[in-house]
């Protein structure tokens, strides 16, 4: 099966602004996760329910974007991850720096 | 009056019962002719009759004792009473006696039960402090050993130990060096328990911290003679054999300090690599000399502790080197020495026999080729797939799908996504660094089930990569812009898995991914090695 194309929708929303994810987020999801980068601002909640398959191109990718919210000082948490990539956060530590939610209603409890 | 305990380590006597008496410290050694009186009375002794002139007798009488009342039980003398003149002046009449009598006759059994009781408390609790320290012996030795085997491309390198019940002071060691060499140490503490344990960790790290200042050998055991001849207690030393593997040529080089030669199982027979030395700690100014060998191709070599050859069976023979050797040169060219060596050593001492001393073994393979390692690999297994792809980025994912339809139901679903996962980056590395990206260099890839487990290989041709040697990403350097975001494939890939191994040969480099079909414990105890052998 060939990747699925990455794309995105940016949702602003009261307080956090939802961007739903789509697709594969590999290597070829580069140029996307830059205009992604580009276009966020303000606390960001990234919503995985409708991500097929994340690789290590891709944990690096999500990197990225936590690391330019990080250096604005801009909070970024997460939804929608299968108990696998939840798994693949908490080892990688990204679970350390982003709140992981079951899917975004149990983030809008939180706020 | 008072009461004598006896046992045979001399007690505090009991506080006398009244103000009658004197000196109660008098103690009836055992043989005392008094004794032997006491006993065969059946009743109260009158010193001032009996004309006994035993050492105790005439202390009692320098005490002013006129009247010992023996208490014995099962015919042994467990103490007396004692009694000084009457407060009347008048002798002891009959009935004096005759109570007195019946008296001893009903205390002296309730002494005993008491005596004992306390006997087993003492025991008891000597028992409980002896398994403390053992357990702490035990402990300070599992912290210390490796928890895991080093993954050496084109060698398999596997270690067995087993403490005994009384922990001796067996350890081994692995040492990575900066240039690719593996320093591979065994050595054997005089003496066992706490004792050993310390002097164990005290040598381990000695040995580590000369090993960051040489990679000599024969330099390096006499560094750490002289640190340990003023550190560890007198009649103690330690054997000891530091061995340096270079991977890439098979060459070893080695010195010893009274250690077990290694045996090396060649083509030719079972050779022993010879060099002396004296023990760690022994004597000042030891010198070692160093050794070198090489280890062909298919050569095995076994690094072993007394604690094999030293077993006895139960007609109280040794199990002995000849036998050792013996094993070494019959185990097939693939075969499990270690496990060969454990069942037969097991066989030998008898069922439910007590393990004598630690038994430490190491064993270094060279493979043949990456084939053979493979072939070695794929004995009694099922191949549910095998096929090649070429080196085009994008085929990861087409190596995963059709790894993930011959799998199957093979695995439940969680473990299927971390294979997945594993086997997605591994083909990618293969693709990306071992073929660099070169559409005719092809990536081979195999699932088979061996036992119960499921592996798949993944081999490049391009020559490209000599290990597999995996670091933690440092996810804060990387947020913080100090390192790259990228770096995070092979570290999934051996967290993906339960077993992560590669094979090099020439060109060519296969990456080995083991998923257990059966449950599997989350973690492996330091005396398990990658096959899952305790």
């Amino acid at each position: 099966m060939p990747a699925e194309a990455f794309s995105y929708v940016i949702e602003p929303g009261d307080g956090v602004t939802v961007v739903r994810m789509s697709g594969d987020i590999v290597k070829e999801s580069g140029a996307g996760f830059d205009s992604l980068g580009a276009e966020i601002s303000g606390p960001v909640l990234l919503d995985f329910a409708d991500v097929g398959f994340i690789n290590s191109s891709g944990i690096a990718l999500i990197v990225g974007i936590l690391a330019k919210a990080r250096a604005e000082n801009r909070p970024v948490s997460a939804c929608g991850l299968t108990d696998h990539y939840r798994h693949i956060f908490e080892i990688t530590r990204l679970s350390d720096f982003m709140d992981i939610y079951d899917d975004e209603a149990a983030a809008a409890v939180s706020r | 009056m008072a009461i004598f305990k006896r046992s045979k380590t001399p007690k505090e006597p009991v506080t006398p019962a009244t103000e009658t008496l004197v000196d109660t410290s008098i103690e009836i050694p055992p043989g005392d002719q008094l004794e032997l009186v006491l006993v065969d009375a059946g009743g109260p002794v009158d010193l001032t009759e009996n004309s006994v002139a035993s050492p105790a007798a005439q202390a009692l009488r320098d005490a002013g004792v006129e009247l010992v009342v023996p208490l014995v039980s099962r015919g042994e003398l467990i103490g007396t009473l004692n009694l000084g003149q009457r407060r009347s002046d008048q002798p002891y009449s009959t009935d004096d006696r005759r109570l007195l009598s019946d008296l001893s006759s009903q205390v002296a059994p309730a002494i005993r039960v008491a005596q004992l009781v306390r006997e087993q408390q003492d025991a008891a609790s000597e028992r409980e402090r002896i398994e403390q320290e053992l357990q702490v012996a035990s402990l300070i030795q599992q912290t210390l050993l490796p928890k895991e085997l080093p993954n050496v491309p084109g060698w398999e390198i596997d270690a067995f130990y087993r403490p005994a019940r009384a922990v001796g002071g067996d350890f081994y060691d692995y040492i990575a060096h900066p240039d690719g060499r593996l320093g591979i140490i065994i050595g054997d503490v005089t003496d066992k328990g706490v004792p050993a344990a310390l002097v164990m960790a005290t040598c381990r790290s000695t040995l580590r911290a000369a090993s960051e200042r040489s990679d000599d050998p024969a330099v390096i055991l006499a560094d750490v003679n002289e640190a340990l001849v003023d550190e560890i207690p007198p009649a103690m030393f330690v054997t000891c054999l530091y061995m340096v593997l270079d991977p890439a040529s098979g060459k070893v080089t080695f010195a010893n300090a009274g250690h077990n030669l290694p045996y090396v199982r060649t083509t030719s027979g079972v050779i022993e690599l010879r060099a002396t030395g004296m023990p760690l700690g022994l004597m000042p100014g030891s010198d070692y000399d160093v050794h070198t060998a090489i280890i062909e191709p298919g050569e095995l070599v076994l690094l072993s502790s007394d604690g094999i050859v030293e077993a006895h069976n139960p007609n109280g023979e040794m199990y002995g080197f000849p036998r050792l050797m013996g094993r070494v040169a019959a185990i097939g060219p693939n075969g499990d020495l270690l496990g060969d060596l454990i069942t037969d050593l097991d066989a030998y001492a008898g069922v439910g026999a007590e393990q004598e001393d630690d038994v430490t073994l190491v064993s270094i393979r060279r493979l043949s080729s990456a084939r053979d390692a493979a072939e070695t690999f794929m004995e009694d297994s099922t191949t549910l797939t095998a096929f090649s792809v070429s080196s085009v980025f994008g085929n990861e994912r087409e190596v995963m799908d059709r790894v993930t339809a011959a799998v199957g139901d093979e695995l439940p679903e969680d473990r299927l996504q971390r294979l997945q996962t594993a086997v997605s980056e591994t083909a990618m590395n293969a693709i990306e660094h071992g073929n660099r990206a070169e559409p005719e260099l092809l990536v081979d890839v195999e699932v088979v089930v061996i036992d119960d487990r499921l592996v798949v290989s993944v081999t490049d041709h391009g020559g490209s990569r000599g290990s597999m040697d995996v670091e933690k990403p440092d996810l804060e350097a990387k947020l913080a812009g100090e390192q790259s975001p990228r770096g995070w494939g092979l570290f999934l890939i051996e967290e993906m898995v339960d077993d992560l191994s590669t094979v090099a040969d020439g060109d060519d480099f296969t990456v080995r991914l083991t998923m257990n079909l059966k449950d599997t414990p989350e973690l492996e105890s330091h005396t398990m090695n990658s096959k899952g052998r305790e």
